[in-house]
């Protein structure tokens, strides 16, 4: 994994920039020594690390508006924070950057029920803000499963998903309006709590842009009334090409699941292990989640049990009540911690249209004994999101690169099944070298000239999302014009 | 008018453009007006459709009609209701889905489910340049690169021509019903509209008819669980209310859905979107000859005398407002879009130049 070189004009000028940076920060929102900043050398993909420059701690729009003016008349790269809870090395610095962290900006601004909004700073951790409005039975619906940790900023970069995604969407269908800060300290208001916000939808391109067109520093978001009720009900099978039918029937008959969750044999037997959830020993185990009132609740479960028989079941498991419902739900949720026990892993989430999992699986299975790597398969099965699992020893030499390599080749199996590199996590540093097996030349370059409206420059994290060949010329170029 | 059949015909067309493209799905809806017509209507056909995976690709001149039946055969339907601009504009031809995307066309049910971009999943389109680029795919968790399909949802036709889309549907439901409550006056109907989508019985509508003096709620699902659900509803909104059954509950949201009062009605139409709980009082800075409001408080349409200027009468709210319907004229003085703030402006005139760098796309219909 390659990153740019850092660049000797803009290090030599660090203090300069501290000075600079100085007088529009309080010294404790200015962080410069090495001791320091090396507490932000990776995100969650820590295989990879590097200490920046600086770091940035600001605590208002205004000081984030001065902070990228600065390092924009500085030439100075800047990549910005949310939580550092990626996946894919989204906030990777370069020994050359300023790390731009919005954690200390995370208050409420306002809540309105009537409207079905909450406005919040970017850096409130996303399961706060349901937290904000749980008194009065709302929720804000897109919920990462590091949702206790990650930063709306991030899930705004990354336009995140989560469990309830099936029914709610993701983070671009629940975001109403942001305020966001230009590299050049331009600072842009963006819809607000009308629906459907004016002239081209800059909110859409802006969510997923993965911190490269802006530094979003407040955000109006949907909240939701909670249902009244949710049970899940669990399900065994003989083969994942059967679970798949299932899984087909539940939506032709018109039944919309707020979750639908599946684990293969190896994930379900490392899971057991951990767990003890009581999980049977079957080749497909799927979870089915659905919401309504307790009579509304009981006719869906009826339906998906009607439908479950005709595929022959191993195991159909019901909860009478949420104590029985967590205890289907546990061993799915401790499914990821269940491999770390055993070994360190690697998580892709490559996506496939759903009607292509069985052959999917079996080409991992061939795979996984081509690399002599195991594998576990979690897969969000109303959606088509994979989360493939590798075991490999990071102590072993060549393994995490073998990983690697059996983790590329399962992302492109995903785009010749008609699917993408990514449905979640985003592209960060993990996916650069894969973007053109997803897409051509052409299509990259109308995304890069998106980003050369919003950062003519190329400072705002500008190693992330594309092959560094592709965008050598426009970083570059920007250096130069210091 | 150039009519190409394939996606290398549409590229072709559009490279060998001399002067403004005025492009057209089915021409029901406004567009571009200036330069040569250049229809998409002859990249027509389903490509794909996958019931159980909620999905479909088409290309983007088919009818919207031949998509519904497609649909509608499998029990499934686009949950985000798209309008039929015929009636209200008094337009003639074929709707096509690539408009519907194009223009973002959503009606009653976005208030809930999402509006037409929420269910685009994928485009393939022309640039300026004539290059066929396809941004997203067919599966609806896609974080790969750029989001593109949004930023090309409700471009109506002005950053690239679209040639096929991918996008989600959803199941039909059972069955619906229809709340209708006495409101009198908007304030009261938009409390009551604003309590309904506040409460856990998932409503799927909720407008206001001054002229039928009453608060609209619609509730779809399975029977038992619809009938419960408005039981409920009207027991919590005082529990006055009237319900509407079924095909008479479809009929009532297909009028609102296609703003039939103001369909042969003279004066100009306008579509505003705005926070809901300002629009009693933003209504009443209209002084509109009629008003329709969905979207809980969300949308109002009004019907002003012609040639009327709405946004200086609304004056500062949290939205913005549409012309819709009216005269070449009015639409060239007061222009058919909100104008937006100048870092905004800035911002899409610097998409608009690369993504159409001899600016041939629709010009000036956005700014």
């Amino acid at each position: 994994m390659q990153m740019p070189q850092p660049d000797a004009g803009v290090l030599a000028r660090k203090d300069r920039l501290v000075a600079r940076l100085a007088q529009v920060l309080p010294s404790d929102a200015l962080i410069h020594d090495p001791a320091e900043t090396r507490a932000y050398e990776c995100d969650a993909l820590t295989a990879y690390r590097c200490a920046p420059m600086l770091a940035v701690l600001p605590s208002t729009t205004a000081e984030v508006s001065d902070v990228l003016r600065i390092c924009h008349e500085e030439g100075v790269p800047v990549v910005p924070r949310g939580s550092g809870t990626s996946l894919a090395g989204g906030a990777l610095p370069t020994a050359d950057s300023v790390i731009l962290g919005v954690a200390r900006m995370n208050q409420v601004l306002e809540t309105d029920y009537d409207n079905r909004i909450i406005r919040v700073q970017t850096g409130r951790t996303n399961l706060s803000v349901t937290g904000a409005v749980e008194e009065e039975d709302f929720f804000y619906a897109p919920d990462p499963s590091s949702q206790l940790a990650c930063a709306i900023a991030g899930n705004i970069g990354m336009n995140s998903g989560g469990a309830h995604c099936l029914k709610y969407g993701v983070t671009t269908n629940n975001l109403m309006g942001v305020t966001m800060v230009l590299m050049d300290g331009t600072v842009v208001e963006i819809g607000g709590a009308h629906l459907d916000a004016g002239g081209l939808d800059l909110l859409g391109v802006i969510c997923g842009s993965e911190g490269q067109l802006g530094v979003v520093t407040e955000a109006t978001l949907r909240i939701l009334r909670k249902p009244e009720g949710a049970l899940p009900v669990l399900m065994g099978f003989d083969s994942s090409e059967v679970a798949g039918a299932c899984v087909s029937d539940i939506i032709k008959a018109g039944v919309l699941p707020v979750a639908i969750e599946f684990m293969d044999r190896p994930c379900i037997r490392a899971t057991e292990a951990f767990a003890h959830a009581g999980y049977p020993d079957c080749e497909a185990l799927l979870i089915i989640e659905v919401e309504g009132s307790e009579a509304e609740i009981d006719h869906q479960l009826t339906l998906i049990k009607e439908i479950a028989a005709r595929h022959n079941p191993v195991e159909l498991r019901e909860a009478a009540d949420a104590d029985e419902a967590g205890r289907i739900w546990l061993g799915r949720k401790s499914a990821f911690g269940a491999m770390g026990q055993i070994n360190d892993y690697m998580c892709l989430d490559g996506t496939i249209p759903v009607s292509s999992l069985p052959m999917v699986l079996r080409r991992i299975g061939e795979l996984s004994k081509e690399f002599g790597l195991d594998v576990a398969n979690v897969f969000h099965a109303g959606d088509g999101n994979m989360h493939p699992l590798i075991l490999f020893d990071a102590n072993k030499p060549g393994d995490l690169e073998t990983c690697e390599a059996f983790g590329a080749e399962i992302l492109k199996l995903c785009v010749e099944a008609g699917g993408c590199l990514t449905g979640e996590h985003g592209v960060g540093v993990e996916k650069r070298d894969l973007m053109l097996h997803q897409y051509d030349p052409v299509d990259l370059e109308a995304q890069l000239t998106v980003k050369d409206v919003f950062d003519p420059a190329w400072l705002l994290n500008p190693a992330k999302v594309f092959p560094l060949q592709v965008t050598e010329a426009r970083r570059t170029r920007a250096l130069a014009a210091e | 008018m150039l009519k190409p059949v394939t996606e290398q015909e549409l590229g072709e067309a559009v490279r060998q453009a001399k002067e403004p493209l005025a492009i057209r799905g089915g021409g029901t809806r406004l567009t571009g007006q200036a330069g040569a017509a250049l229809s998409v209507a002859g990249l027509s056909g389903i490509t794909l459709y996958e019931p159980g995976a909620l999905t479909m690709v088409a290309q983007a001149g088919t009818p919207l009609a031949e998509v519904e039946a497609a649909l509608a055969a499998e029990n499934q339907r686009l949950a985000f209701e798209p309008m039929d601009h015929r009636g209200v504009l008094g337009t003639e031809g074929t709707p096509t889905i690539g408009g519907v995307f194009a223009a973002n066309v959503s009606g009653p049910r976005r208030v809930q489910a999402g509006a037409a971009r929420d269910f685009l999943l994928g485009v393939r389109y022309i640039d300026g340049m004539g290059q066929a680029i396809k941004n997203g795919g067919r599966v609806m968790k896609n974080v790969t690169g750029y989001d593109l399909v949004k930023l090309m949802a409700g471009s109506w036709g002005t950053l690239g021509v679209l040639s096929e889309v991918s996008f989600k549907v959803l199941p039909r439901p059972e069955t619906e019903a229809t709340l209708r409550i006495e409101a009198d006056g908007a304030g009261a109907a938009v409390r009551a509209l604003s309590a309904a989508l506040g409460s856990p019985f998932e409503v799927s509508g909720a407008a206001y008819d001054p002229a039928q003096g009453a608060a609209l709620l619609r509730i779809e699902g399975f029977g038992a669980s619809v009938a419960y659900r408005a039981d409920r509803l009207s027991a919590l909104l005082g529990g006055e209310a009237e319900i509407v059954e079924a095909d008479a509950s479809a009929a009532l949201w297909a009028a609102l859905r296609d703003v039939a009062p103001f369909q042969d009605a003279p004066g100009d139409v306008w579509r505003i979107s705005c926070k809901p709980s300002e629009a009693p009082d933003l209504a009443a800075r209209l002084q509109a000859e009629a008003l329709l409001i969905d979207w809980g408080g969300g949308l109002i349409w009004a019907l002003l005398p012609e040639g009327a200027d709405l946004r200086a009468r609304a004056g500062r709210y949290d939205g913005h407002a549409t012309l819709v319907r009216a005269t070449p004229e009015t639409r060239a003085r007061l222009g058919m879009f909100q104008p937006q703030p100048a870092p905004l402006e800035a911002l899409a005139q610097g998409l608009r130049a690369k993504f159409d760098p001899r600016g041939i796309f629709n010009p000036g219909l956005m700014g």
